[in-house]
């Protein structure tokens, strides 16, 4: 006995120890719960930060660009008139006063940074090699701070200029290009620029890696015919999966056509809201029992110590410390069987990682649990024994100790 | 030994207690209790089984409530008081000792005695141990003093159950059959310990006893029958029951 521990945390101490096989199972029952919420809560931020990773790494989280033109029928063709419309090939077009749309997009609250981009189709050559890419025009500045381009480029420099072009590792490969070397972009326009290597760019991305070339805002006006526009003006928001909110303040501020990244990978976001669902209530169920399992054992002891709180009573404890009494042991069962659960969690997340790897050795799936989690899980734990003490708690502070005593 | 001029540790004026209130069965037990224990006094209370003694111990003890009548504790009211209050009164003034369950099993001889004074002041201290060490060794049971509650004998329990009685200085001690559970040595031990201290503190002993050679060995015996006191006298004076 302490001088500096209060009484009700001695003889809470003291209850669990008397009961050391009851204190011991409720400790490692929670902490299994706890370690599957724990490891759970870390596979659900694992697959959100995957999917962020995999898709905004080398996209922006909302794209802005100038609104369909609807395709009209000629009045009074008949019968047949709805199967003769077919909607128009969409020419690149720019957006109207983008410059406005720009600073409008600006002023959101929550918007990042916006940068204006010219992309269209076009034909990489070099010597005899010839490869279909996506043309991206830039502004440096701005588009670094909506995409981290400037994070991927693994050989030369970010610089453009207007001549620079920066392609992708499997591009520089296909076409045999390197830092330095010339390279011939032709469109659909007619037009055709010789441009320089500048740098090499790895977004882990076979595709994007094959296909994307970026040139500055000017060399791709001029190449897509776009003098003066651009096609698309790309945002980043504060939070990416708030992107679809945004998107539709965009469309309602500026007329525009603004698709958010949660739009364009929809199949992708559905999977995913499934296995927010499903996750999410597995961990409430998983943690609904552990409280359960806690308030059941807390009040078998208050009818097992029935007599002793009635004593404690007569001994001048009151209510409050009686009540407190049993609180610090819900409390202490969460946090001990936290402080388990998270040592388990730890080791379900060494088997997953020996698991769920590629045939290569690099993992699936990057798992990673931060400290925040883990004291996030104590806090949790420790409040949700202390809940599912409050009725054994209660009941035990209104034991009547004549009833108690009398046994 | 307790004229009109010593203190009154204990005064009860009607007191009236019913079982089962608000049922068809309600049924009263003490039927208007009227009682004056005087500071050092040293009382027996004895009644046939089911007359009312635990039950009024246990209104006195501040532990249930009366239906009427008032409990007047060193002259004080207790009639109204908020449970909070009532309970610290009962730790500072009353000490109990039971029959049964005599010592809480999760903690040592010595815990056990120190126990009304860490509920009461909230946190062990120097002063309480000593305090308790000294009522230990007062009923001999130094050598045990580190010993879990259940690892020694009925006898010693219920000498360390007296000790605990008297950790807050109480003016008053209930002791409800006390030696009931012990063999004729140990419950001569008890008895003895118990009025070694009334005689050293002048400390107020109301025991409920069913064994008449011990309630011959006290100052006065008051006799219980069926809710109502029939007899209350000096010791020399007492009919004996039977
Ligand atoms: N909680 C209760 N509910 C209903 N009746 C009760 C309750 N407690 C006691 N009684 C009744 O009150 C009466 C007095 O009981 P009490 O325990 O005070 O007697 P006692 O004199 O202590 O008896 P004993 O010598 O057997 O201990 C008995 O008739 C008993 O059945
Ligand atoms: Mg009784």
């Amino acid at each position: 006995m302490n001088r500096f521990t209060p009484f009700e945390l001695i003889a809470a101490l003291r209850f669990m120890r008397e009961g050391a096989m009851q204190t011991l199972l409720i400790v490692f029952g929670v902490g299994l719960g706890g370690g599957v919420i724990i490891f759970m809560s870390a596979a659900l931020a694992g697959l959100q930060a995957n999917i962020v990773r995999r898709t905004l790494n080398f996209q922006a989280p909302i794209v802005v660009s100038a609104p369909d033109r609807v395709a009209r029928p000629l009045r009074g063709d008949g019968a047949a008139e709805a199967a003769l419309v077919q909607p128009r090939s969409q020419q690149l077009r720019s957006i109207d006063q983008w410059q406005k749309v720009l600073a409008a997009i600006g002023r959101l609250p929550e918007v990042t940074a916006a940068t204006p981009v010219v992309s269209g189709p076009g034909f990489a050559l070099r010597g005899d090699a010839n490869r279909a890419v996506s043309i991206t025009g830039i502004e440096p500045e701005t588009y670094f701070a909506v995409v981290a381009l400037a994070d991927k480029v693994v050989a030369g420099r970010v610089e453009l200029g207007t001549t620079g072009i920066l392609i992708g590792t499997e591009l520089a490969k296909d076409l045999g290009a390197a830092i330095g070397d010339k390279l011939r972009l032709t469109t659909a326009t007619g037009a055709a620029l010789t441009l320089d290597v500048t740098g090499i760019f790895d977004f882990g991305n076979k595709s994007v890696n094959e296909r994307s070339v970026f040139v500055s805002l000017r060399t791709a006006q001029n190449l897509l015919n776009l003098i003066g526009g651009v096609s698309s003006i790309e945002v980043r928001v504060r939070d990416p999966f708030g992107a679809e909110d945004v998107a539709q303040a965009i469309h309602g501020a500026t007329g525009q056509q603004a698709d958010s990244w949660i739009r364009t990978n929809a199949q992708f976001f559905t999977a995913m809201s499934a296995q927010i669902v499903t996750n999410t209530l597995i961990r409430v169920f998983v943690g609904l029992t552990v409280a359960l399992g806690i308030a059941s054992v807390l009040i078998v002891s208050v009818v097992q110590k029935g007599a002793e709180i009635g004593i404690l009573r007569a001994m001048g404890t009151t209510r409050g410390q009686v009540l407190r009494l049993f609180l610090i042991q819900g409390g202490f069962m969460g946090l001990a069987g936290s402080l388990l659960g998270s040592v388990l969690a730890y080791g379900f997340l060494l088997v997953f990682r020996a698991v769920a790897q590629n045939p290569d050795g690099t993992p699936i799936f990057i798992l990673e649990m931060e400290p925040p989690l883990f004291a996030v899980a104590a806090v949790g734990a420790t409040v949700v024994g202390l809940v599912a003490a409050v009725v054994p708690a209660l009941r035990a502070a209104r034991l009547d100790p004549v009833v108690a005593i009398r046994g | 030994m307790a004229d009109a001029a010593t203190p009154v540790t204990l005064r009860l004026e009607g007191v009236r207690k019913s079982y089962g209130i608000g049922t068809p069965v309600a049924t009263e037990v003490l039927h208007g209790i009227d009682l004056v224990l005087r500071q050092g006094e040293f009382a027996a209370l004895i009644g046939p089984s089911g007359s009312g003694k635990s039950t009024l111990l246990n209104v006195i003890g501040l532990l249930d409530h009366p239906d009427t009548g008032r409990i007047l504790i060193e002259e004080q009211a207790t009639q109204g008081l908020e449970d909070d209050v009532r309970t610290r009164l009962r730790g500072r003034a009353i000490g109990f000792v039971f029959q049964h369950h005599h010592l809480l099993p999760e903690f040592t001889a010595l815990e056990n005695v120190m126990m009304p004074l860490l509920a009461a002041r909230g946190r062990p201290d120097d002063e309480m141990r000593a305090r308790a060490a000294g009522l230990l060794d007062r009923v001999g049971l130094t050598p045990w003093r580190d010993h879990m509650a259940n690892d020694i004998s009925g006898g010693q329990q219920q000498r360390v159950a007296i000790a605990r009685a008297l950790a807050t200085h109480p003016p008053l001690v209930l002791a409800d059959e006390p030696t009931g559970n012990l063999d004729t040595r140990s419950a001569d031990g008890v008895f003895d310990l118990m009025r070694e201290i009334n005689v050293a503190n002048r400390t107020t002993f109301l025991i409920v006893t069913h064994d008449p050679r011990l309630a011959q060995r006290c100052d006065r015996i008051v006799e219980l029958v069926d809710g109502r006191i029939v007899a209350d006298a000096a010791n020399a004076n007492v009919v004996r029951r039977g």
